[in-house]
């Protein structure tokens, strides 16, 4: 039995799955990048390796995606997020046609053919409004933490409007809102409408089609399904490894070049 | 003027290299006249109406050249900054406040010195075009000479030859045009000599036919220059020298170099594996760097809408009947700004004909912040062209001149997506 293993070195976090030539999950991994980005990516695989029981020398081929994809230093190869992020959504969703992935600094709207190939791809530019930074700074804002600011926005019976469209800016006007004595649970719902809205801007700019699936990091706030879901007027598969999908589908990868490796005559896949 | 350039005789390469020392001495050339105290005239790519200035011996400074090449350089930044700095603001275009810089700065730039207009000339191609024009005549208080040229904006509405609607356009844009002879012939004090224009139009026949015979060259496999960096190079000379005898020659000897390509097979420095057609600006701050994202995965530019709408429309070869030489002026240059404009505005279908005859791989839209009028419908013409076509596209956006919103990584991610997404596209197809 061989594996094989994607490494997703985000900005925030890094992610890491070891995969059993079945496609099954065996191990995971998922730590914050922090200013190490090739420690990260080690730290975080020899975790994976660790919680699947698999010995270094048994894991024939790992992908290197994210931004920090070069910093795999071990990896045998890289591949975009974008690409990783499609197949991954399809491999967990089979019948998903359009990705949105929020992550610490960018979100993108990827639309895939049932085979996971990218139809077409639209980012965030130059701008980290609309991501997981945006949630980050909001948290800062009004001292509550990342993990409690969905629950919390869906206590809100209205939303305040984020009119900023500047992360740097959006805790002035969180601050600005809660001096004019609105609730938190309003503005932070608010917060994640103006997200959302984003969002659903890039999905429009690539079609959404059904299903819809979200991944990353932020597929792990129940406020940002929700507001993502009425934006869209749809609702979205979000699963357990929803903020995994890059580093699954990077493991997919890793397994498609073991199969045809076997297979000498047939062309390696992306 | 280039009295001393000296044309290579290596016949590979011989393009880059003659352009390049063109572009130089243009710069040397416009240096002394800056040093001698003599005005130049100022013109823009798009209706350069070179024929008529060089008639008069006007020096022609390009002021949208001058700024590319701060961020060829990679120095645009401390222009904009500066410009930015007197007033104007970072939504301008890039080009205009580049410029003002060399203004203020009393012509200074990276290639030598600019001289001070005597004239401005310019078409309704660009809006900005009117606006920028505008700054320099508050600033030397010069003629400004706006050759408005009909009935282009509306998709499929165009007249062509033989309309009456085209005939009257003809016209009017020939009256314009003996206007602007009176008023060179005021600030330059010099006479009209119809036999000189003939002359200069005879060289710009030789250019405009060889430009549009090398455009066509590149759709052999492998291709036989750049659309992008080659490309630049040939534009810059397609500009700054056009109607001139060096021009012509140079011209002349780059359609003998590239069928000597062609026919001995011999392509870029670039193994080709994706043919590629660019749709837009280049990103000057990062230009080199831009090309190696697409190269280092064997992505190379066989055309490029730039090399139409920045070389004035002259890539449609047309030539202007040196008998009639007013007339056929008029309708050239009606013709050629008319598709300069369309060129921006409405390549998609063009650019949907051209994907089979080139044996293109994918299309990359590459709108910039700094111009709205070549960005803008950008999108609806990539939606056009993947409605009808099963063909990979890229869009990034980034900036021809600064370099403070172009983020490579972000670009490099996007361009790394798009060769994936078409090796898995090829893989399929041969599956």
């Amino acid at each position: 039995m061989s594996y094989a293993a994607g490494v997703d070195v985000g900005s925030t976090q890094t992610k890491a799955i070891v995969i059993n030539e079945k496609r099954e999950i065996v191990g995971r991994a998922l730590i914050d990048t922090g200013a190490n980005v090739t420690a990260a990516a080690e730290k975080s695989f020899q975790q994976a390796l660790k919680s699947a029981n698999v010995g270094n020398e048994e894991v024939e081929y790992v992908i290197g995606t994210g931004y920090g994809r070069y910093k795999v230093t071990f990896g045998n190869r890289q591949i975009t997020e974008i690409s990783c992020h499609g197949r991954g959504a399809v491999h967990m969703f089979p019948k998903t046609q359009t990705v949105i992935d929020m992550g610490g600094q960018d979100s993108k709207a990827i639309r895939v053919r049932a085979d996971g190939e990218i139809v077409d791809f639209c980012m965030n530019d130059k701008c980290a409004a609309g991501t997981g930074r945006f949630l980050g700074a909001a948290s800062v804002a009004l001292d509550i933490p990342l993990e409690e600011l969905g629950p919390t926005a869906l206590l809100a019976d209205k939303a305040v409007r984020i009119s900023t469209t500047c992360t740097v800016f959006a805790e002035s006007e969180v601050l600005a809102w809660l001096g004019k004595g609105k609730k938190v649970d309003e503005i932070l719902w608010g917060v994640h409408q103006s997200i959302a809205t984003r969002s659903v801007g890039l999905l429009r700019r690539v079609g959404v089609v059904d299903e819809i699936t979200f991944t990353g990091g932020v597929a792990k706030n129940t406020g940002m399904i929700k507001s993502l879901e009425d934006g869209l007027g749809k609702k979205v598969n979000v699963g357990e490894d929803s903020h995994f999908m890059g580093a699954l589908g990077a493991a997919l990868f890793a397994l498609d070049h073991i199969f045809s490796s076997r297979k000498p005559a047939k062309k390696e896949a992306v | 003027m280039a009295e001393t350039t000296t044309f290579s005789e290596d016949l590979v390469g011989r393009g880059n290299k003659d352009g390049a020392a063109l572009f130089r001495d243009w710069f040397t050339d416009l240096t002394n006249v800056a040093e001698e105290g003599r005005g130049a005239a100022y013109v823009f790519v798009m209706g350069s109406l070179n024929e008529i200035l060089k008639t008069f011996d006007f020096p022609i400074v390009f002021p949208e050249i001058n700024s590319l090449q701060t961020a060829v350089r990679r120095v645009a930044l401390e222009f904009l900054n500066d410009a930015e700095n007197y007033g104007y603001s970072p939504d301008i275009c890039g080009y205009v406040k580049a410029d003002v810089s060399v203004q203020l700065q009393g012509g200074k730039h990276p290639m030598g010195t600019i001289p001070k207009p005597s004239i401005a000339v310019l078409t309704n191609a660009c809006n900005t075009y009117i606006k920028w024009a505008e700054i320099w005549e508050r600033m030397y208080n010069i003629p400004m000479f706006t050759l408005d040229v009909p009935g282009t904006r509306a998709d499929g509405t165009k007249t062509s030859k033989g309309d009456e609607g085209f005939e009257n356009d003809r016209k009017y844009v020939a009256e314009q045009l003996k206007e602007l002879i009176k008023l060179c012939e005021k600030v330059s004090g010099k006479k009209f000599d119809i036999d000189k224009l003939r002359e200069v139009l005879g060289h710009a026949n030789v250019m405009s036919r060889g430009w549009k015979r090398i455009l066509e060259m590149n759709a052999s496999r492998p291709s036989v220059f750049s659309a992008l960096t080659d490309g630049t190079i040939f534009l810059g000379v397609a500009n700054g020298l056009r109607g001139t005898p060096e021009g012509a020659q140079y011209f002349n000897q780059l359609v003998e170099e590239m069928e000597y390509k062609v026919k001995n097979g011999i392509g870029t420095l670039t193994e080709e594996e994706f043919r590629l057609f660019f749709v837009g600006v280049p990103c000057y701050p990062i230009f080199r760097r831009f090309n190696e994202f697409f190269t280092d995965w064997g992505g190379t530019f066989i055309h490029s809408t730039y090399l139409w709408f920045a070389s004035g429309g002259t890539n449609l070869g047309f030539e202007y009947d040196l008998d009639n030489p007013i007339d056929s002026l008029a309708e050239g240059v009606l013709v050629n700004v008319r598709d300069a404009m369309d060129s921006m505005f409405h390549q998609h279908q063009t650019v949907l004909d051209l994907i089979t005859p080139y044996q293109l791989d994918g299309v990359v839209y590459h709108p910039i912040k700094s111009c709205r009028t070549v960005s803008t419908g950008l999108a609806d013409g990539r939606r056009y062209v993947m409605e009808r076509k099963n063909i990979s596209t890229l869009f990034i956006e980034s900036d021809m001149m600064d370099q403070r919103v172009v983020s490579e990584a972000q670009m490099k991610n996007r361009i790394d997506a798009f060769f994936e997404g078409m090796i898995s596209r090829k893989q399929t197809a041969t599956v």
